[in-house]
């Protein structure tokens, strides 16, 4: 069964981009999901003169509810705030984000990244494939739908895109095509890989 | 299991206040504060909540209807930035004195970094200077809890109290105990004594020893004492301590989590820094030969433990002092304060990334573009907003404070008034709102000192950089009833300025035409301070009408890619590879204004009608 509190992994995600890209929207997706599966959350975002234009970043940070953490098990974040070199993952929506970011991940995390070139394990052109689905503003959700399609989250693909089908609104058919046009993308990387889906990079 | 909502820090904060009884709540925008008044105003709505909530001129103003709010014996709140507690500082200190009858809570959110402010003030100083307690949250939840803790406090001690949030509480998200505010409308009940509520210098001195008293009670009041943190209490044994408060405390519960063994401390999380409980003070110094004050962003509770021997923090170098406390910062201190290794050095590249800009339609790069080309060798005092952002486009020479730009204009034309014609032409840019907030008292002062400048004021009928609050030019209140809608002109006219003319700033050649018109009204003998208001409603604010033709740019083969486009105007929806190459348009992000046809002097930007339209 999913989304049992044990099934929660502690994972801290830096989430990086500019101004418009949707960096909170996507921040706020994983965060419902983990919630969802019985974790709790801290997240810390950019508001304000940054928004129009500049650098943006969201530090999401995934745990156990402390009410439902065991003796034995990892205390439970406090802190909004990553440190640097802390991070699990690094979701970079522009390449800005990778070179003022990137300090962020830890040694062996993994860096999910957009950009046109130059290619790699885990690096897709999300805004060109959110513009052949006729949706530039959707490159978030490629992004995120590559992420978990790899594996790379602690949640599950099937369960980010619930909660996406759980805020629903206006444009949710459209984001719904383009976050699994991204999940396809991680699976089919992972198949020419030869592995099964990765486990979670996990703090 | 309780279900549990995701809510952000001042989400929290609006949800206490209701728990705490708010009946009223007066704020003015400003980044980290502005969601705490927005969120009212959605369960107002929701919940049918029988609550007065306003967007006030200002933050003086916000403040004394709050305060005669709980005159009345009503729970009220006050919501601003910290230098909006600048503004309301008169209100502030004299309410100290007179006190309260239904509580009030005085939510001041500062800004370590500063990400989004002038200033890295601690509000915790206003708080001292007045004598009132404050109370200083780690986390959305506390947040929650303190802004109703701080509803009880104030109507039992009949004193305001601060609640001092910093922006990584304010913009914190945390799953949190679903809750549902209702609001008990409590009835109005004003007891006349003018000996407090009007009280003269004389009765004034015996309201100052009622507050010494109120403040003196406070500070052993055992709901507000200091504790130590579960797995980190006080041993037997004289091991060294941490007084820790705001989120700095939340960073260093986590971090001590990770440093393990060697860490053997004792943690004291601090509700309140100030007043500090006595019985605190002299335990933590009794008790702990070394002493380690971790806060944000000035020394409150340092200043407080009196003994310079014992403790540690920023009035003996250990802690920075200036710049946001970060986990990473925190970590280096605590692990010198006990003596363990330094963590593996991360290297931070320097000022990555880019800089905040104008967004790509915005009117305002317009009407900046026509300053800079009418006045090219101006001098250009800028005001606080999303057009600060001028400043990139080499537009805005200073950035002071809220309404600044008028005064400076007038202090910069007396000090150039002696060079007669050839004195460099002033032109003042203020947004709507701002000038509302602030410019109007400045734009009277210089009528009647007889100053000489233009001001340019930037109506993009809304407060933008904040997130898009009305501004009084609206005419309807939060509740939706409508009220006369304030006019810019009417008002300037009203100060005396005989130059009042609206411009849209998209009608790029025309705005030059008219800014050139102003100058001449202002250098002309019987002249004086020339308005020009520039409006067009924020592309942003989707409450707003679009109006206009939108069109589509092309380049074209005249395109030499000189870049002077890019970097004159700097309208993100330009793209510019590399010398010679011609620019591309951005289509995303380009709104079809048309402005950028007028800035390239090779005339290679042509408008053209997209089919259909």
């Amino acid at each position: 069964m999913l989304g049992g509190a044990r099934s929660i992994v502690m994972q801290q995600i830096i989430i990086s981009g500019v101004g418009g890209q949707g960096i909170l929207f996507i921040t706020r997706l994983l965060a419902e999901t983990a919630l969802e599966m019985g974790g709790s959350i801290l997240i810390s975002e950019t508001h304000g003169m940054a928004q129009r234009g500049g650098n943006v970043i969201s530090h999401l940070k995934v745990s156990l509810r402390a009410d439902q953490a065991g003796p034995g098990s990892p205390k439970p974040f406090v802190s909004p705030l990553i440190r640097p070199g802390r991070a699990d993952v690094l979701l970079a929506l522009h390449p800005d984000g990778e070179t003022a970011h990137g300090y962020y991940l830890k040694t062996g995390g993994i860096t999910i990244a957009s950009r046109p070139a130059p290619p790699g394990p885990s690096v897709l052109d999300a805004t060109r494939m959110a513009m052949e689905l006729g949706s530039p503003v959707s490159a978030n959700l490629v992004l995120l739908g590559f992420a978990a399609g790899l594996g790379a989250l602690f949640c599950p693909p099937e369960r980010v895109r619930a909660t996406l089908e759980r805020f629903g609104g206006r444009k949710l058919e459209i984001s719904l095509k383009a976050y699994d046009a991204g999940w396809d993308e991680g699976r089919k990387r992972l198949a020419a890989a030869g592995s099964p889906p990765p486990g979670p990079a996990a703090s | 299991m309780t279900a549990r909502t995701i809510h952000l820090g001042n989400e929290a904060i609006a949800l206490g206040l209701l728990e705490g009884g708010c009946t009223l709540a007066a704020s003015y925008p400003g980044t980290p504060a502005s969601e705490i008044l927005a969120t009212l105003i959605r369960h107002r709505q929701s919940g049918k909540l029988p609550i007065h909530l306003e967007w006030s001129i200002n933050e003086k103003v916000a403040f004394e209807v709050a305060l005669a709010n709980s005159y009345a014996g009503r729970r009220s709140a006050v919501i601003m930035k910290q230098v909006g507690l600048n503004v309301a500082a008169d209100p502030f200190m004299s309410a100290a004195y007179t006190g309260v009858k239904g509580g009030l809570v005085v939510v001041v959110a500062d800004d370590p970094g500063p990400h989004s402010s002038q200033t890295e003030q601690d509000s915790r100083f206003f708080a001292m200077m007045a004598k009132v307690p404050v109370l200083d949250p780690s986390t959305p939840e506390e947040a929650r809890r303190f802004a109703r803790l701080a509803m009880e406090i104030s109507e039992r001690y009949e004193i305001p109290v601060m609640l001092r949030p910093t922006t990584r509480v304010c913009h914190a998200r945390q799953d949190l105990a679903t809750g549902v505010p209702a609001v008990m409308d409590a009835e109005p009940a004003f007891r006349k004594s003018p000996a407090r509520w009007a009280a003269t210098p004389k009765f004034r001195l015996l309201l100052h020893r009622e507050l010494n008293e109120k403040i003196q009670a406070i500070a052993r009041d055992g709901e507000l004492l200091p504790s130590a943190v579960e797995g980190f209490e006080p041993p037997g044994a004289r091991r060294p301590c941490i007084v820790a408060s705001g989120v700095v405390l939340a960073h260093v519960r986590e971090i001590l989590g990770d440093l393990g063994p060697g860490s053997e401390v004792t943690l004291y999380a601090v509700p309140m820094p100030h007043p500090l409980p006595p019985s605190f003070r002299d335990a933590v110094l009794r008790d702990h030969d070394r002493i380690l004050v971790l806060e944000e962003t000035q020394p409150v509770m340092e200043l407080q433990l009196q003994d310079r021997a014992q403790v540690s923090g920023r009035l003996n170098g250990t802690v920075p002092s200036a710049g946001e406390l970060l986990p990473e910062t925190v970590e280096g201190i605590l692990r010198s304060f006990l003596g363990l290794p330094p963590a593996l050095e991360i290297v931070i590249p320097a000022a990555a990334g880019r800089r905040p800009t104008l967004c790509a339609g915005c009117a305002h790069r317009a009407a900046f573009f026509a300053i800079k080309k009418a006045f090219p060798k101006g001098i250009y005092p800028g005001d606080i907003g999303c057009y600060t952002l001028g400043l990139n486009l080499g537009a805005v020479d200073t950035v002071l404070c809220m309404g600044a730009a008028v005064s400076q204009a007038s202090g910069f034309y007396h000090a150039y008034r002696s060079r007669g014609p050839e004195a460099p032409p002033i032109c003042a840019t203020i947004g709507d709102s701002t000038f509302f907030h602030a410019g109007v008292p400045p734009l009277m002062n210089a009528v009647v000192q007889d100053a000489r400048f233009t001001l340019v004021i930037l109506d993009n009928s809304t407060t933008a950089m904040t997130g898009h609050q009305p501004t009084p030019a609206g005419g309807v209140t939060l509740e939706g009833k409508t009220v006369p809608a304030l006019s810019i002109e009417a008002i300037v006219e009203a100060c005396g300025v005989r130059f009042v003319r609206a411009i849209d700033p998209y009608r790029l050649g025309e705005m030059i035409d008219l800014l050139k018109e102003a100058d001449a009204h202002v250098r002309a003998k019987d002249g004086g301070v020339a308005v020009v208001v520039a409006r067009r409603p924020c592309l942003m604010d989707r409450s707003q009408a679009r109006s206009g033709e939108v069109v589509e740019i092309l380049v074209t083969s005249q395109c030499v890619g000189c870049g002077l486009c890019v970097k004159l105007f700097e309208c993100p929806a330009l793209i510019w590879r590399q010398e010679k190459e011609p620019i591309e348009i951005d289509r995303v992000l380009c709104s079809g204004c048309g402005a950028c046809v007028h800035v390239c002097p090779h005339e290679a930007l042509a408008a053209s009608r997209p089919s259909g339209a």
